[in-house]
């Protein structure tokens, strides 16, 4: 079971670079078709000063770490017994590529369902960008399942 | 519904459905590259067996960015205050998901027209991959 004194624990900042390319590559794995989120051009001639980031694109930020899932090493969880189980976004200003941003982290809740079987934790970010406005905050909610490994 | 009609919306409106191509190892690979999440679960058929699946399962934020291009296909994306998404099952290897939104409730706050929507993104099969919602704010021009 995880330790519910983890409750409010929060992470170092992490800073990340919106570059060009990235959003390019990310508009492809995503099949984007609208080119404001990959041609520099087309955003610009539809009043958007760059690439614009897709709604989901600072989802992201968390892996730019050196060793992006030792959170969950931390909290003694195995990667396979993982599941995403809830995404929330709350947007304030859009995100271009040429962006700075600033995302912390904290766990915010933690609790389970199914006597235990199910235990979920919940992280809550926020984003800010280089004027230091909150561009967006996200809850991450995981799932991890304790059954029984065959 | 489309994007020039935006001002006669309705409660019950429905958004464009978004199909998508059958879900590939290649397009997780992809995302795994583009968003950095390398998790196993979602490349290495080996890893998955390992825990419990009977293969790879695609990545629940590409299910959702998806969901987001159907909401994108039709509001400009700075309308869109609030985007949440449950993931109630895993997404497999062939699936064809398709992504799909609703009016459910307008309200109107000084110069903004405030609409509530319910997504899903469903399988071929009509199985619920995930729900969601999310929350859009339009300035109104005319009255």
């Amino acid at each position: 079971m995880l330790d519910r004194s983890l409750i409010g624990k929060t992470y170092p900042e992490i800073l990340f670079s919106v570059e060009k390319q990235r959003l390019k590559f990310f508009a492809k794995a995503t099949q984007q078709s609208d080119p404001i989120y990959f041609d520099e051009d087309f955003a610009k001639k539809n009043g958007h000063p760059s690439i614009l980031a897709p709604p989901t694109f600072i989802t992201t930020i968390v892996y730019e770490q050196e060793k992006p899932y030792q959170y969950l090493e931390d909290l003694g969880i195995p990667i396979g017994s993982i599941l995403h189980a809830r995404q929330e976004y709350t947007n304030y200003e859009s995100i271009y590529a040429g962006d700075e941003l600033r995302m912390e982290s904290k766990i915010g809740e933690i609790y389970e369902k199914k006597d235990g079987m199910l235990e979920f934790i919940s992280f809550i970010s926020n984003y800010k960008n280089q004027k230091n406005e909150l561009v967006a905050e996200s809850v991450s909610t995981l799932v991890l399942r304790n059954y029984e490994k065959k | 519904m489309k994007k020039n009609e935006l001002n006669n919306i309705r409660i019950g409106d429905e958004i464009p459905s978004l199909t998508l191509k059958p879900i590939s190892r290649s397009m997780l690979a992809l995302y795994a590259s583009a968003s950095g999440d390398h998790n196993p679960i979602h490349i290495d058929i080996d890893f998955a067996k390992k825990n419990g699946l009977s293969d790879i399962i695609a990545h629940g934020m590409l299910v959702m960015s998806f969901l987001a291009q159907a909401i994108t296909n039709i509001f400009p994306q700075n309308s869109i205050k609030k985007f949440d998404a449950k993931f109630i099952a895993v997404t497999n290897i062939n699936d064809i998901l398709t992504c799909e939104g609703k009016i459910i409730d307008i309200e109107f706050k000084d110069s903004l027209k405030r609409l509530f929507l319910k997504l899903l993104v469903i399988d071929e099969s009509g199985e619920k991959k995930l729900s969601g919602s999310a929350t859009i704010e339009l300035i109104i021009n005319e009255k």
